[in-house]
Order: structure tokens, then C-alpha cells, then sequence
């Protein structure tokens, strides 16, 4: 099998023409089909090029990325038009210079993405495989190592798998860093059969998205982990519980299975062994509770997704009462690397408390948006300044936000913050599933504040009081002051809602709720002031409380704010100071986030 | 609730719907996911053949209807338009794209244009943050939305926009 891949490509180049969801949105279709169609040509007998469509790469900012390999030259934001110019490349050998990578901050231009600051400092073991396989191709996957470290769990017993898996420090990388070999062995050791295994794929933490590129990208690793997994606790039959929004994951997903059972890695007796096993997915309703594992266990069994109290872990009883092990998407996917490469080496990258990597999803106000997988231990300043190359437009950070809406903001003074599992939650945050959302001094802490509040407030299923009524309470208390409504009691009434819910919550959504209140009271007391004092918004960012002008001593009157208004609000002649009318004025903020000369101000 | 002739005539492919699956509870969820798939939304008539289906209260089938946010009671649009107010999107002021869609279209998000064309809804994280803001008309994205590009999208599905934006 193996052998018909390298035939694919050795005669040859390779084009991978990323197609995850962010450079489809792009137009990387269109790329590839342009592509497709040139290469079938007499322009394809003169380079002979094959084409690949791969899992997201990270970098989804800049796309559609189009990769040549073994040349090493890596194409952003491309269009179908430029595909002509792209072909001509490859035949006289000379890459097309517009189409390069250009470093945001030095403005140089790269030959190979992994020359640039971005993929660099980064060290990709979930993401191995993404972006440089054919996601829909099993032989990519073989091709790259895949289903070798199934072979080597089968040659060895279950306890000496979950004892490699205990050794490596794996935490969960769902948000609850749990060690996951613990969760193995209580399952293995559970007198209960049948036994389950179970793939969170509900990444429903708004600003993450690494679950989706991986379920996309590298469907097989998830597969691999969860059979090696089966091996280990004695499991029959495994379910992928994926958002229903993911239409690609899905697909994928389904795919792989299939070619996964085609290869006799799935099913019974699998590679021989006494091993039989098989996976099947089930798709999420929508409900971000589901996220919770028991929620997440009463949805694949037919039932509405309202969580249970954790007496009992699903480690023990679980889905129709049976052991569970249930891990989240990343998880899975490093568990091949452990067993294929050794606890050892794992255990190496990263902190005292958490190994290995963590894959973050560096998204806001930040330079290079996307994906980034680094060690445990980097500090917040790496992955910001360093692979995200900082704020655009001059304007200056603010706080980033991790761990998800039940998260916290951490302020610039803790930039240097070495990030892991306990580092974060010290600061009063979490790690989450890892979105890290970079703030400037555009965003308006209360607001966020506000915002993921009304998210949970949204989110809560309703079932216990705390949560259902608390977080109700926090969002009325939080509108009030965005609004323009606040009154300094307010905030003691922030503080013990909070304590309350926190203290009194049935799972974790309500429990971690309070965190975006307590941890903006905590870095940001001085914006609740201004927005229940001052009546202003020091952000620009709340209506009732902003009014945006033009400094008249700064206008160059170039005009840029006044075609971006939607309005019509902004007026003024050619070369002259302009001047906004606040009666007409929606207060978007395009013409602050567009002025040039910082002539648009917040009164 | 009495039945139109529309339903009567849909029962047929309701009823395929449903008996794709074995009759356990478990595949409950799968089975309202095809008919909201098929039909753009759940029909009175569809939930009582999957309660008869996999043998459980017609309750227990509307429980999971109102509990599941993928799941509508009533008709959706010809055009579903879903703007994304995940955390990404909305610190790049997804706010105004939904306000503009509000006012455009003269509907507030959850809700239909009254004749049948669009409907809006705000989802919380499409996974496509890189690119935020976006917007899924059917089931394109559109990166990077501006609320000039709000217009141009609803006018490229054939809805009327009055210019220019006002409050």
C-alpha cells in the first residue's frame, strides 16, 4: 500500500494546495481546480506535478497556501489567476517573488514557510502530519509512520501501554488536564464490560479551533490513538461525538474510518490480534454543555445534553453505565507519538507538571492569526510577539484571553508568564482547550466580560439553580454597565454572584463561569470605573458610552474614513480636516481601526 | 394542529428519514439531524414519527427539539445566513455585521424575512477564527466582513438593501 504513494510522487512534484476550512474560504478550491486543469495539459507533461488537497496548515490568515514540494517553497494568498505564473515557476525553476511569504515585521520575503517566525519557534507533534498530507489518503498517513505505533501497543501488553502513557505526563487537552493514563488505568481496571472509548470532538470553545484542523487534517492520528487506547483499558467499540457544524471534519472523519476499516486497522481481529474494535461517529446537536463529558454521554445516548454530578467518574461508569475513557481530539492525537517515540522522549519537552506541546489558537488582534503548536513552557511573549509578530496597526496589547469563555484575561505585566496547565490557572485563568485571544487597546474589557457571560448565560442547560439564575444575574449586572447603567454596588454584587455560582454550580460550565468576571475585575477594575463613573468607554467599544471625533491637528483629510464609513457620517473636502456627525454615526469604528494618523478619537 | 397538503405529501420521505435507523433511542439525535437537514427545519409531523419510530413520548422527542440548538421548529429561509459571534469574530466587532443583517433584513437573529427568503441566526464559533469576521451564506463563508460586504452578500442572494446604512 505504501508503495503505490511513493509511486504518486517520486516522478515528480508534490503540490499541496491546503483546503481547510479557512483557506476554502479563501478560494483554495478554486486554486486547485485552476491547478488540476493546467497540470492535465501540455503544462503538466513539461513539470509533472501531482496535486494534494491538505488539512489546515495554521497559518489560515494568509491563504490560500499553496506548498511545492521537495522544492520547498511555500505560496500565500493565492488566486486562481495566479496558478499560470505558478506552473511557469516550476519550469524554469525560479519561484514567483509576489506569492512568497512576507514577514509582517521585516518585510522579508521567505522561500519556505519554515524559515519564517511564525512556523519556527513552533514544535509540532499533534500537528505533524497537517498540511503535509493528503487528509482523504491513508497512504499519506502510512507514509509518514502512521498505524506503526498501533503495531507496537499490539506487540505489547495493555498494562505496559498504560503504563508508557502514565510515564509520558500526558494531561488532557480538553481543558480539564487530567492525566491520561490515570483515566486509562481506572477505566482498564473497572469490573464492567463492555468498555468504551470515546473522542470529544465538541470543541465548542468560540476561538479555538485546533480540534477541527486536526479531525480535518490528520483524521487517522485520532483513530490510531483511540485503538491503541482500546488495546490498553479492553474497549469494543469507540464513538466520535464531532460538531455538526464541522461539515469538513465530518467528512473526513468518515473517510478515514472507512479506509481504516478497508486496512483491517478497524474491526475485528484487528492486524491479527485479539483485538476487535470499530468507531463511529456521532454528531453534536449544538450545545456548547455537551463540551462536559457527561453531557457529552447523555447526548450519544439519546438524551437532551444536561451534565451529572462526577461521584462516579465515566472512567468507572460512563456511557449506558459502562467504563469510559473519554479524551479530547488533541489528546488522541499525540498518543501514537508517545507510543511509536517513547514516554521518554515525551516527557522531556515541557514543565515539571505538563508535557509535551500544546497546540494554541492564536487569534484577536494579533498580527498572524492561526494555529501554533509549541512546548509547555513558552511564555505568553513568544507566542504573541515572537511567532505572532504582536499587535497590527500600531496599536498597543492589551490582555490575552485564554482558556475559552470560562477563561480569564491575563494582563501585558504577566507576559512573561511561562504557560502550562498550573501557570494559568494560577493567574486566575485556565488553559482550556487553548484559544488564545490577543486584545488591544480597541477592546473594551467589560464588553468581553460581558460577551462571554452571555455566552454561558445562553450555554447553560438549565438544570441546577447557581448557574442557570447566577450567570442570568451577572449578564442583567454586566449589560447594565455597558450600557450605561452601573452603579458602584455593582461590583461588590459581581464579586459574591460570583463566589456563589462558582461555589454552588453542578459541572464545570458553571463552576468556571465567574472566571471572565473575577479575572477582568481583577487586571481591569479601572474600565468598570470608567464605564460607571465616567460614563465613557475607554475602548471605544460600548455605544451608549462612546463618541468618536476627529482631531482636527492630526486629519491629513486623505478620505480613508469617510469611503469606509457605512453611514455616511464622516464628511469633509480633500486635503481638509474632516469631521464626524454623531447623530448619523453607528459607532462600528471603522474609521478609528482605518486612520492612519490616529486623528480618530474616543471622547 | 391540522395537516396541509404539503405535509401529507412529505410523510413519504419523513418516513425514509426515519427508518434509516434502527429504532433505539440512541439514534435519536442522528435521526432529527437528517429531517432538520432535509426539511430546514423539524415538522410537527416528523417528530411524532421518530417518537413512534424509536418508541419514546413525543415529549421526550420535543426535549431534545428545543434543547439542541441545531434543531428549528419552524421553516427556516430559502438563504441561511449565519453570522459567527465567536470570540474572535466579535473582539473584530461582529456586532455590526449582525446589526447590519437585523437591519437589512428587518429581522432579529433566530427569526425569517416573512417571505420565506432569509433567516438569520448568530452561531458561537464556526472554527474559522483566522478569518474573522465571518459570515456563512448557505454554506459559503465569507471571510473578513465588512458591513458594506453584509449588503453585497444579501443583495448576491437576491434580497433588497436600501442604501446607505442608517440607524
Amino acid at each position: 500500500m505504501s508503495q503505490l504513494a511513493t509511486e504518486n510522487t517520486s516522478n515528480g512534484r508534490t503540490i499541496l494546495v491546503c483546503c481547510g476550512t479557512g483557506c476554502q474560504a479563501s478560494g483554495s478550491l478554486e486554486v486547485l481546480a485552476s491547478l488540476r486543469g493546467l497540470l492535465a495539459g501540455e503544462a503538466g507533461t513539461a513539470v509533472r506535478a501531482s496535486t494534494k488537497s491538505t488539512g489546515c496548515n495554521g497559518l489560515c490568515e494568509k491563504g490560500p497556501l499553496v506548498k511545492i514540494l521537495p522544492d520547498d517553497i511555500t505560496y500565500c494568498q493565492v488566486a486562481a489567476e495566479d496558478v499560470p505564473d505558478i506552473v511557469d515557476g516550476l519550469r524554469d525553476g525560479t519561484p514567483v517573488q509576489r506569492l512568497l511569504y512576507r514577514d509582517p515585521v521585516t518585510r522579508q520575503r521567505y522561500r519556505s514557510h519554515r524559515e519564517t517566525s511564525f512556523y519556527k519557534k513552533q514544535h509540532k507533534i499533534a500537528l505533524r502530519n497537517i498540511g503535509e498530507i493528503d487528509p482523504g489518503d491513508i497512504r499519506d498517513y502510512l507514509d509518514r509512520g502512521g498505524y506503526r505505533a498501533l503495531r507496537t501497543a499490539l506487540s505489547m501488553t495493555p498494562a505496559q501501554v498504560i503504563g508508557e502513557v502514565l510515564a509520558s505526563g500526558l494531561r488532557g487537552r480538553g481543558g480539564g488536564g487530567f492525566p491520561t493514563g490515570r483515566k486509562w488505568q481506572s477505566c482498564a481496571a473497572a469490573d464492567n464490560a463492555p468498555r468504551y472509548v470515546i473522542c470529544n470532538g465538541d470543541e465548542g470553545d468560540p476561538g479555538a479551533f485546533m480540534d477541527r484542523s486536526i479531525m480535518e487534517g490528520d483524521p487517522h492520528t485520532v483513530l490510531e490513538g483511540m485503538i491503541i487506547c482500546a488495546h490498553a483499558v479492553g474497549a469494543s467499540s469507540g464513538f466520535i461525538y464531532v460538531r455538526d457544524e464541522y461539515d469538513l471534519a465530518v467528512v473526513n472523519l468518515h473517510q478515514a474510518i472507512r479506509d481504516a476499516r478497508a486496512a483491517g486497522f478497524l474491526g475485528d481481529r484487528i492486524l491479527g490480534s485479539d483485538l476487535s474494535f470499530d468507531i463511529e461517529i456521532v454528531r453534536g446537536g449544538g450545545a456548547f454543555v455537551c463540551g462536559e463529558e457527561t453531557a457529552l454521554i447523555a447526548s450519544i445516548e439519546g438524551h437532551p445534553g444536561e451534565p451529572r454530578d462526577k461521584y462516579v467518574f465515566p472512567a468507572v461508569k460512563g456511557l449506558w453505565g459502562r467504563p469510559t475513557v473519554i479524551n479530547n481530539v488533541e489528546t488522541w492525537a499525540n498518543v501514537p507519538v508517545i507510543i511509536d517515540g517513547g514516554a521518554a522522549g515525551f516527557a522531556e519537552i515541557g514543565t515539571a507538571g505538563s508535557k509535551g506541546t500544546k497546540v494554541f489558537s492564536l487569534v484577536g488582534k494579533v498580527v498572524s492569526t492561526g494555529l501554533v503548536e509549541v512546548p509547555m513552557g513558552a511564555t505568553l511573549r513568544e507566542i504573541v510577539f515572537d511567532i505572532g509578530g504582536g499587535v497590527p496597526r500600531g496599536r498597543s496589547f492589551k490582555a490575552v484571553q485564554t482558556g475559552g469563555p470560562s477563561g480569564g484575561c491575563i494582563p501585558g505585566s504577566l507576559l512573561d508568564l511561562a504557560v502550562d496547565f498550573d501557570s494559568l490557572a494560577a493567574a486566575g485563568s485556565m488553559m482550556g482547550s487553548g484559544g488564545l485571544i490577543v486584545m488591544d487597546d480597541r477592546t473594551c474589557m467589560v464588553e468581553v466580560a460581558r460577551y462571554y457571560v452571555n455566552f454561558l448565560a445562553g450555554e447553560s442547560c438549565g438544570k441546577c439553580t447557581p448557574c442557570r439564575e447566577g450567570i442570568s444575574l451577572l449578564l442583567e449586572t454586566l449589560t447594565g454597565i455597558t450600557g450605561g447603567r452601573g452603579s458602584i454596588a455593582d461590583l461588590d454584587l459581581l464579586e459574591s454572584l460570583s463566589a456563589t455560582v462558582r461555589a454552588a454550580s453542578l459541572c464545570a460550565l458553571g463552576r468556571t463561569a465567574p472566571n471572565p468576571v473575577l479575572s477582568t475585575l481583577k487586571y481591569f477594575r479601572d474600565e468598570y470605573l470608567a464605564h460607571i463613573c465616567d460614563h465613557r468607554c475607554p475602548a471605544g467599544v460600548c455605544r451608549e458610552l462612546t463618541e468618536f471625533y476627529i482631531d482636527a491637528g492630526l486629519c491629513t483629510g486623505c478620505g480613508l474614513c469617510r469611503r469606509k464609513c457605512p453611514a455616511e457620517a464622516v464628511s469633509g473636502e480633500k486635503k481638509q480636516p474632516h469631521a464626524i456627525d454623531a447623530a448619523r454615526c453607528i459607532r462600528c469604528g471603522e474609521c478609528i481601526n482605518n486612520c492612519r494618523f490616529q486623528a480618530v478619537r474616543i471622547r | 394542529m391540522a395537516i396541509e397538503p404539503q405535509q401529507a405529501a412529505a410523510q413519504r420521505p419523513m418516513e425514509q428519514i426515519v427508518r434509516r435507523y434502527p429504532p433505539e433511542q440512541r439514534y435519536l439525535l442522528a435521526i432529527m439531524q437528517d429531517l432538520q437537514k432535509e426539511f430546514n427545519y423539524l415538522p410537527r409531523e416528523a417528530l411524532g414519527l421518530t417518537a413512534a419510530h424509536v418508541r419514546v413520548p413525543l415529549g421526550k422527542v420535543y426535549s431534545m427539539a428545543t434543547f439542541y440548538k441545531a434543531f428549528s421548529l419552524t421553516p427556516r429561509g430559502r438563504v441561511s445566513l449565519r453570522a459567527c459571534d465567536g470570540t474572535a469574530c466579535h473582539i473584530k466587532r461582529s456586532q455590526v455585521i449582525i446589526d447590519e443583517l437585523r437591519k437589512c433584513l428587518g429581522i432579529q437573529p433566530g427569526e425569517t424575512t416573512a417571505d420565506g427568503e432569509f433567516s438569520l441566526e448568530t452561531v458561537n464559533c464556526l472554527g474559522a477564527c483566522a478569518i474573522a469576521p465571518v459570515l456563512v451564506a448557505n454554506h459559503k463563508v465569507h471571510a473578513k466582513v465588512t458591513a458594506a460586504a453584509v449588503r453585497e452578500i444579501i443583495k448576491s442572494y437576491g434580497g433588497r438593501v436600501d442604501e446607505p446604512v442608517g440607524n
